[in-house]
């Protein structure tokens, strides 16, 4: 899970690690009221979860009460690379003397942990990485170890850091790894890592993605997910423990396993090719178990998006047989017009692994209306596709 | 032959008394797994009874290797306590942990992979979040459904457990030397390359399938290892062609972002070291059929 700057601020504070003083604002008269806390210059962060928001306009800085409503006015609701702003980060401000930047990440292809520095932070860290690799420091950390007082003042060392700022540096890394570590994070970024003229160290921003998998760890951070982003079929289907992602197309997909279901979007994406175009309308892992009560669960999920006119279950019978599973889509069929639910949007199965056959005979023998077998993955997407198209 | 497990192998369970433990023990034990026993502190000194077979439970991994000569631990520990669990497997030395468990966060996983390197890899450790590895006709460690196939000529390594499932399937009348399933996170032990290596010594694999799907770049650094190493003919199948950006599909490690970690990236990597890839699971398994017919 990606935070948004205003929450990194937040969790960086616990951490004890320095930032500016600030707050959230949803509204323009909550800038307002944020302001006139905080004093006369501030400066107000358009809060998105997307990078270049500055270059957008979302980054202003104001000198008076006025300048804030004008500024809170026109961000919030601003459109950045697709992304609607629907709050605003006000903080106060500081006389910037030089930009560093910092970041403690996953390295998966190593399996460990690395710490990125450089001297020359800000806006084109990105720029500097290619023109000037050698001012940009990778070092990896064992995880075993951590980020010790010894490690933190080595990678000043490094990193070429001005040595006036040592003691300040080695504790802000140091209280960094504990963020990092305690909460779980894959990401902890900090660009710009400021000094100040008065030589004092402050994170002026903080990009930090959580592991959702540690979220079992951290009732804490339950607070920081945004319900309001996410899509209310999205949302719907996670309340049901169901692994579902919205696309923009009109075959309604269910499969097991992750592989499986990422591959029939493929097959069903080429074979849409011939059928007017047409793409997947979701991404639905139901897992292995494929038990009707689920299948009933995905099935609603997928027939409740108004975009799907066919829907393409999918399913490898092996820990769960085939005939169980065919079972389980009528089975799911059955329980939604219990539900009360009236499906029209015709269902191609294809169903393949230990007992097939006896799954393929439990369907024909049921002449379902909606349902259509088709023995092979390929032609049963091509099915689907067609019918979707049809439907369109 | 077959790689990392085989009809010697030895094997103990961690977490074999909680449900998916005993589900998935009962399976192994119908597939003809030799298994020796499981491992849980709390209910050390016991026996468990599956299908009538008696199954002594140890309060240690280390305890289990003493009493039974076990060489290998499929591990089903839920998240919260798994890393102890691989922990526990690699201060005893076992050779081989085959982490079943899904969802272990990640900071547990390259804790648990530091610390096996720091103790100079004597485990070998497959996962976490996979489907363990199945050398059909001799033994079977972990959730792979056992009677897909048989015996034969194809080494299979993936990512993916049902994408694994669908290939043994296709390809069921040729049969398989071992299949790898090295699980979807961002972090895990055993990789394509170490599975690659070991087929290429392999004397019973004759052809490799390998699996993969988008995100990280494990499949290039494949690639590049093909390249230079691997002589016998390997298929490729990638997953996730048209998966969109910054979404994360199903597999925590399966998720694009920016440029690299693509499906287009991974199979051009792939192609440029001689390997055929599929566009579909199907397409996959008829390149394998031709090329195990011009052997």
């Amino acid at each position: 899970m990606d935070l948004y700057e205003y929450q990194g601020r937040a969790l960086f504070a616990r951490h004890n690690v320095p930032v500016l003083d600030g707050g959230v604002a949803t509204t323009t008269q909550e800038a307002v009221e944020l302001a006139e806390r905080l004093g006369d210059r501030v400066v107000v962060k358009a809060q998105v979860k997307v990078g270049g928001r500055g270059k957008a306009g979302g980054v202003k800085l104001a000198d008076n009460v006025d300048e804030v409503k004008t500024h809170a006015t026109n961000i919030l609701g601003m459109d950045i690379k697709g992304h609607t702003v629907e709050k605003v980060m006000l903080t106060v401000t500081a006389d910037i003397d030089e930009e560093y930047y910092f970041s403690y990440l996953l390295d998966r292809a190593n399996r460990t942990f690395l710490c990125i520095a450089s001297t020359a932070g800000g806006m084109e860290i990105e720029e500097v990485a290619h023109t000037a690799p050698e001012k940009v420091v990778k070092l990896p950390i064992d995880a075993g170890v951590g980020v010790t007082p010894e490690i933190a003042d080595d990678i000043v060392t490094k990193a070429g850091f001005p040595e006036d700022l040592r003691d300040q540096l080695v504790d802000v890394f140091v209280k960094l790894w504990g963020a990092f570590v305690s909460e779980d994070a894959t990401l902890v970024e900090v660009n710009p890592l400021v000094r100040t003229p008065e030589g004092k160290i402050l994170a002026l921003d903080a990009k930090v993605t959580l592991d959702e998998n540690a979220d079992f760890r951290h009732p804490e951070n339950a607070e920081f997910e945004d319900k309001s982003a996410v899509d209310p079929l999205e949302q719907r289907a996670k309340d049901s423990g169901l692994n579902y992602v919205k696309l923009d197309g009109s075959v309604g997909i269910i499969g097991n396993g992750a592989g499986l279901v990422m591959s029939t979007l493929d097959v069903v994406s080429y074979a849409g090719e011939n059928h007017g175009g047409v793409k997947p309308a979701n991404f639905l892992d139901i897992g292995g178990g494929a038990s009707a009560a689920v299948m009933a669960n995905g099935l609603e999920v997928v027939l409740s998006d108004p975009q799907v006119k066919s829907v393409f279950v999918n399913i490898f019978g092996g820990i769960t047989a085939c005939d169980e599973v065919a079972r389980g889509i009528l089975g799911a069929l059955q329980t939604l017009a219990d539900r009360g639910e009236n499906v029209t949007k015709p269902l191609v199965a294809r169903i393949d692994g230990n007992n097939a056959e006896e799954g393929r005979q439990i369907l024909a023998d049921a002449n379902h209306p909606l349902i259509t077998v088709v023995e092979t993955m390929d032609a049963a997407a091509d099915k689907a596709a067609e019918l979707a198209n049809k439907g369109a | 032959m077959a790689i990392f497990l085989n009809e010697n192998s030895k094997v103990i369970v961690q977490g074999m008394t909680g449900s998916e433990g005993m589900k998935h023990t009962r399976r192994m034990l119908k597939a003809g797994t030799e298994i020796v026993g499981g491992v849980n502190p709390r209910k050390a000194g016991t026996k468990v009874d599956v299908d009538g077979v008696s199954l002594p439970v140890f309060a240690s991994v280390a305890e289990a290797i003493a009493e039974t000569g076990a060489n290998t631990s499929v591990v089903f520990v839920p998240p919260a306590f798994c890393k102890a669990a691989v922990i526990e497997a690699i201060d005893a030395e076992i050779e081989l942990a085959i982490v079943i468990t899904e969802g272990i966060p990640v900071h547990d996983s390259v804790t648990f992979w530091n610390y096996a390197e720091a103790k100079g890899n004597k485990t070998r450790i497959v996962g976490p979040n996979c489907p363990g590895i199945a050398s059909p006709g001799k033994s079977n460690a972990g959730i792979t459904p056992a009677d897909i196939t048989g015996t034969g000529p194809i080494g299979l390594v993936s990512k993916s457990g049902t994408l694994t499932y669908q290939l043994m399937y296709e390809l069921r009348d040729l049969g398989f030397s071992t299949s790898v399933g090295i699980g979807g996170d961002p972090v895990i032990g055993t990789t394509h390359i170490d599975c690659l290596k070991a087929f290429e010594e392999d004397p019973e694999t004759k052809a490799i399938v390998m699996i993969g799907e988008i995100g990280g770049d494990a499949e290039e650094r494949a690639a590049e290892y093909i390249k230079n190493h691997v002589t016998k003919p390997v298929v490729g199948y990638i997953a996730g062609f048209t998966a969109p950006e910054g979404k994360t599909m199903g597999h925590a490690g399966a998720i694009i972002s920016g440029s690299a970690g693509t499906a287009e990236s991974k199979k051009e990597a792939l192609e440029a070291a001689g390997v055929k890839v599929g566009k579909t699971p199907s397409e996959t398994a008829r390149l394998m059929r031709e090329v195990i017919e011009n052997l």
